[in-house]
Parts: C-alpha cells; sequence; structure tokens
C-alpha cells in the first residue's frame, strides 16, 4: 500500500470480533474505508449492521481486533475531540421529548460548536422551520428522523453514519435527503450508510458490504458484486410473428430458453457467454426484430449472496 | 462545554416544575417551622433562628435527600433506556464530562432550590418581626442542606449507572433513602440500647455517626454554632467526641466524591 493510499485511509478494522454474553454479532471483519467513499452496510435485520457502526463510533469495543477511525481508536478519550467531523444518524433516533425542535438542535450545537443561523438553516433545509417551536414529545416518525437528521449534519462532518436514514420519510423527502448527502460527498465527506435494500443507495455507493449474521459475505462495487455473483443475464428476443420457435431452434439446442410464445422468446446465459450468444443472435438475420439485455435485478443479486453457502 | 450538559438539566428542572415545587416546599417549611418553633419557646435564651435551625435541620435531613434522589435517580438510566446517552457520546463530549456536567446542573437546581426557599423565608420572616440573630448558623444550614443534597444527587447517580431499568432505580432510590435517612439510625441505637454500653464504646459509636452522611449532617447543624447547640441541648457533645465542622464536612466531600468517581468508572467502562 502506498503512502498517499495509507494517509487516505479514514477506516480501518482488522480482524474484529464482537461477542455479547456468548452471542457473537461480528466475526472476522476486514475493511478499510477511505476518504470520500460512500459505503452502504446492507444486510437482514440482526446482521450486525448497527453493531458495526457502533464499534466505528467507539461507543463499543470489539471484543477481539483493531478499530481505528481518523487515525484513532474511537473508544480512547483521545478521540473525543474527532467527534467534531463526524456526525450519526441512529436507527429509530430518540430526542430528550420535553424539548423543542429547536432547542435540541441547539443543544447539540453548543456541543458541536456550531452556531445558532447554522441552526435555522438545517431546520429549514430538513423542513422543520415550522415546527421548530413545538416539543419533540409531538413530532412524527417522519419529523423525528429529519430532525436526527439535522443534527448529523450539524458543523458540515467529514464523516457521516447513517443508520436506515430514510425510514419514515415520504418519497420527496427522501430524494431531498440524498441531494444532502451528494452535496456533502461532493465536498469531500465520507459516509457509511446501512440499508435493507440495496434499490435505494444504489446510485451513490462506492461501495457495498453485505453482511449475513455478522460476517461479511460479499464487498464490492455493484459490478464488482455482479462479477463475483455470476448471475445469470436475460435475454428478450422479438421475432417475426409465428417464428419463435424456429429461430429458437436455430441457436442451438445448449441454449437456456425460459420463455417463448408467438413472437419473442426470454433466455438466460452467463455473463462470460453473453457476448458470443448476442453475435450468435445478430447473424441470424432479418428474422430477428428486436433484442433487449436485461442484467441481473439487485433483489436477485442480494438474495444470492445471502442465501449463498446455506443447503 | 459542561456548562451547556448543566444548563439543559436547569432548563429541565424550570420547565418540569421541579425547582418551582422545591422552592415552594422548603419555603413553606421553613416559614412553618419558625412560627411555630417560637411559640414554646417563650422566654428562652434562644433566638428565633436558632430555634428554626434545629427544627428545620432535623425535617431537611429527611426531605433534602428525597428531593435529590428524585432528581437524580433517572439522570443516567433514562437516558440509557431511552437512547439518547447514545447520540449523546457520539459528540465531543467526554463521559466524565456527561457525569460531571449533570452534576453541576443538578446541583445548581437544589442550590436555587434551597437558596429560594430557605433564604426567601428568612425574609418573610424579617417582615414578621423577628431578629436576625444567629444567621450564621442559618447560613451554614443552607450551604450543609447543598452538601447533603449533593451527596444524594452523587448517590442517586451511582444506583442509575448501576441498574438496567429505570422502574429497578426508582425503587433503589426509595430503598437507599429509607437505609440512609431512618434504617440506619434505627439499627444504631438499637444496638446501643441492648448493648448497654458493653462493646459499644464512645469511640467506635462515634465512628458509626460519622460514617452516616446524614448524621454527620445532623452533628455538624446543631453543634456548630453555640446558640444553637445550647438550645438543642447537647451543648460540648460534639467537639469532646472529637467531631470538629471540618472533620464532618471532610466526611460529607469524600460521601459526595467517592459515589461520583466510582460513577465514573462504572460509566467509562459500559457500552451502549
Amino acid at each position: 500500500m502506498s503512502k498517499s493510499d495509507a494517509e487516505n485511509k479514514v477506516i480501518s478494522l482488522q480482524d474484529v470480533n464482537k461477542t455479547y454474553a456468548n452471542e457473537t454479532v461480528l466475526r472476522d471483519i476486514n475493511f478499510n474505508v477511505h476518504s470520500g467513499e460512500c459505503i452502504v452496510l446492507v444486510g437482514h435485520n440482526g446482521a450486525g449492521k448497527t453493531s458495526l457502526m457502533k464499534l466505528m463510533l467507539g461507543l463499543t469495543r470489539p471484543t477481539s481486533g483493531l478499530v481505528e477511525v481518523l487515525g484513532q481508536n474511537p473508544a480512547f478519550s483521545a478521540a473525543v475531540a474527532q467527534r467534531l467531523a463526524l456526525g450519526y444518524l441512529p436507527e429509530s433516533v430518540a430526542f430528550y421529548e420535553a424539548m423543542t425542535g429547536r432547542e435540541v438542535l441547539m443543544f447539540y450545537a453548543q456541543l458541536k460548536g456550531s452556531s445558532a443561523n447554522e441552526c435555522e438553516k438545517l431546520l429549514e433545509l430538513v423542513g422543520l422551520g415550522d415546527a421548530a417551536m413545538r416539543r419533540v414529545a409531538t413530532y412524527s416518525k417522519g419529523m423525528r428522523q429529519r430532525l436526527g437528521l439535522a443534527q448529523a449534519m450539524l458543523g458540515n462532518p467529514q464523516l457521516l453514519f447513517l443508520d436506515e436514514p430514510t425510514t419514515g420519510l415520504d418519497p420527496i423527502l427522501r430524494q431531498h435527503f440524498y441531494e444532502l448527502i451528494d452535496k456533502l460527498q461532493k465536498d469531500g465527506a465520507t459516509s457509511i450508510i446501512s440499508s435493507h435494500s440495496l434499490h435505494e443507495v444504489e446510485a451513490r455507493a462506492s461501495r457495498f458490504v453485505i453482511l449475513k449474521s455478522g460476517v461479511i459475505v460479499a464487498m464490492g462495487s455493484l459490478d464488482e458484486l455482479y462479477q463475483q455473483a455470476t448471475l445469470p443475464v436475460h435475454l428478450k428476443i422479438s421475432v417475426a410473428e409465428g417464428q419463435a420457435s424456429r429461430v429458437a431452434e436455430r441457436l442451438g439446442s445448449d441454449i437456456n430458453i425460459m420463455h417463448i410464445n408467438n413472437e419473442s422468446f426470454h433466455l438466460s446465459c452467463l455473463s462470460k457467454e453473453k457476448m458470443p450468444l448476442i453475435r450468435h443472435i445478430s447473424s441470424l438475420g432479418e428474422d430477428v426484430i428486436d433484442m433487449q439485455i436485461m442484467p441481473p435485478r439487485l433483489d436477485e443479486l442480494y438474495t444470492h449472496f445471502m442465501q449463498e453457502g446455506e443447503v | 462545554m459542561l456548562w451547556v450538559l448543566a444548563q439543559k438539566e436547569l432548563r429541565d428542572g424550570l420547565r418540569n416544575r421541579w425547582i418551582g415545587a422545591a422552592i415552594v416546599l422548603l419555603g413553606t417549611l421553613a416559614i412553618a417551622l419558625s412560627l411555630l418553633g417560637s411559640a414554646p419557646t417563650g422566654s428562652v435564651r434562644a433566638s428565633d433562628l436558632d430555634i428554626t435551625v434545629i427544627s428545620l435541620s432535623s425535617l431537611s435531613v429527611y426531605l433534602i435527600p428525597l428531593i435529590a434522589l428524585m432528581l437524580s435517580f433517572d439522570a443516567l438510566v433514562g437516558e440509557f433506556e431511552r437512547g439518547t446517552m447514545m447520540l449523546l457520546l457520539t459528540y465531543p463530549v467526554s463521559r466524565w464530562q456527561v457525569i460531571m456536567g449533570k452534576f453541576s446542573g443538578h446541583v445548581l437546581i437544589l442550590f436555587i432550590a434551597i437558596f429560594a426557599g430557605y433564604g426567601g423565608a428568612i425574609l418573610i420572616m424579617l417582615m414578621l418581626g423577628s431578629s436576625l440573630e444567629g444567621w450564621q448558623a442559618y447560613l451554614a444550614m443552607m450551604f450543609s442542606s447543598l452538601l447533603l443534597g449533593a451527596i444524594f444527587i452523587a448517590l442517586g447517580y451511582l444506583l442509575s449507572v448501576l441498574v438496567k431499568e429505570r422502574a429497578t432505580a426508582a425503587g433503589s432510590a426509595i430503598g437507599l433513602w429509607l437505609v440512609f435517612v431512618v434504617l440506619y439510625d434505627l439499627v444504631l441505637f438499637g444496638a446501643l440500647l441492648l448493648d448497654e454500653g458493653q462493646k459499644i464504646g464512645q469511640q467506635l459509636f462515634t465512628t458509626l455517626m460519622l460514617i452516616s452522611p446524614t448524621d454527620s449532617y445532623r452533628i455538624f447543624n446543631l453543634s456548630l454554632f453555640d446558640g444553637v447547640s445550647d438550645a438543642a441541648g447537647i451543648a460540648g457533645i460534639a467537639s469532646e467526641a472529637g467531631m470538629s465542622s471540618s472533620l464532618l464536612t471532610g466526611v460529607m466531600l469524600l460521601w459526595v466524591i467517592v459515589p461520583l468517581v466510582v460513577t465514573l468508572f462504572v460509566f467509562q467502562r459500559r457500552e451502549l
């Protein structure tokens, strides 16, 4: 690893294990996060996403292994000052119910040394400007989530931890939320987002970390994950009316035909067989009217990794 | 940083009418006792305020720990249970700052309650024509009451960091109050009666009294000023037993520091 690469490293986890009273929640976790990356932790409920975040935040300590965030062990008191550069939105965030939204945000802002002006801006940004004078106890789930988001954005953090950030947000707000993340990302922020689905964060993630029962089962960009998974690609071939079965026959017997009707048929093949097959199909002449290539969908990819290794 | 955290507790105290209720309660008691207290004394030498110090400190020994525990038992376990502590600890505050910030806030609440309550009462008494003689003992009582309160705030935190649920903390707080305020003395004096002076000598008894923060508070207030100890009929007893006011204050301070340090120790190791 080159020197600049090492300097670039924001988070590093080495052989991390975490056990709570005989129950292992994380096993042999190894990965690095580099500055500016957007890492998405994906996994079922209880897969260890939140446990992993808590370790990186220094709220818990690993049973064995090393955790380093911004060059420090986050559980050490020396890491306290570094939390200035950190934003965290916990899953189902809780606030001091008796305080108003503005008071809550001001309280956190003071701890981070942010200004009252910034608070007002953030409240407007997340659409809580009108509700800022109301007590948090009267807030809906979505409003709490927005307030949680606002506090996580205080002080323009370089490192964002967002645990299931969009639960309880309506589609418009969700869109808005990702615009905010993009903006921080553009300024060079690194973010760690946990999510149930690959869909939501597909476009933003620089890398996915797929967790299953405390173990990383796959890791990498979407393309890398597709390659690792070796899932079949689907092709839809449209042909002149009544020609479907005849064209299919001409393709040979080793072709996997999924579905066939009068004027089209579906077939599947492995990624590496795709190009030869496409060349073959285009050589069939005028009978073939159209062809659509459908790569494996994200949920197939997810299901694949979740089922991998299960007998 | 400490001030931000303390301020939040103070604001909570004002908002849920805690401070207001405590001021009214303490103030009313002080006035009632001073009015009642001066009635039976008639021509006795003790000034009104000396009598008030005796009766008020005997009552404060029950009330102040109760108020302090009610302020503090929820302070940590409540935030663990609701999940607000988790978020707080991802901010640039260290764990000792969280404890000391809360402690400063809660002591400030008690300070306001005691000084506005007892202090307000003395103003009313002055208006009713009472003399100011013996005000030093009264002031010392206010400060020692604050110290007594700080002890039970610290004990409340210790309880709050040790238990798993808020309900357990509430129950244990009542238990703690009973032990320190009622049972300890009951057992001590019971033992003394049964023993008939055979095994429990003066030395051991003095030590056993000193150990209890509430007894230290009592002795401090009843013996520090001559006017008060004369009126209480225990003139010179405390100094004969070797209990100086600085020793008593020292014992009480230890009762603040030790629980706070243990609380911090447990909290530092706690995973959220």
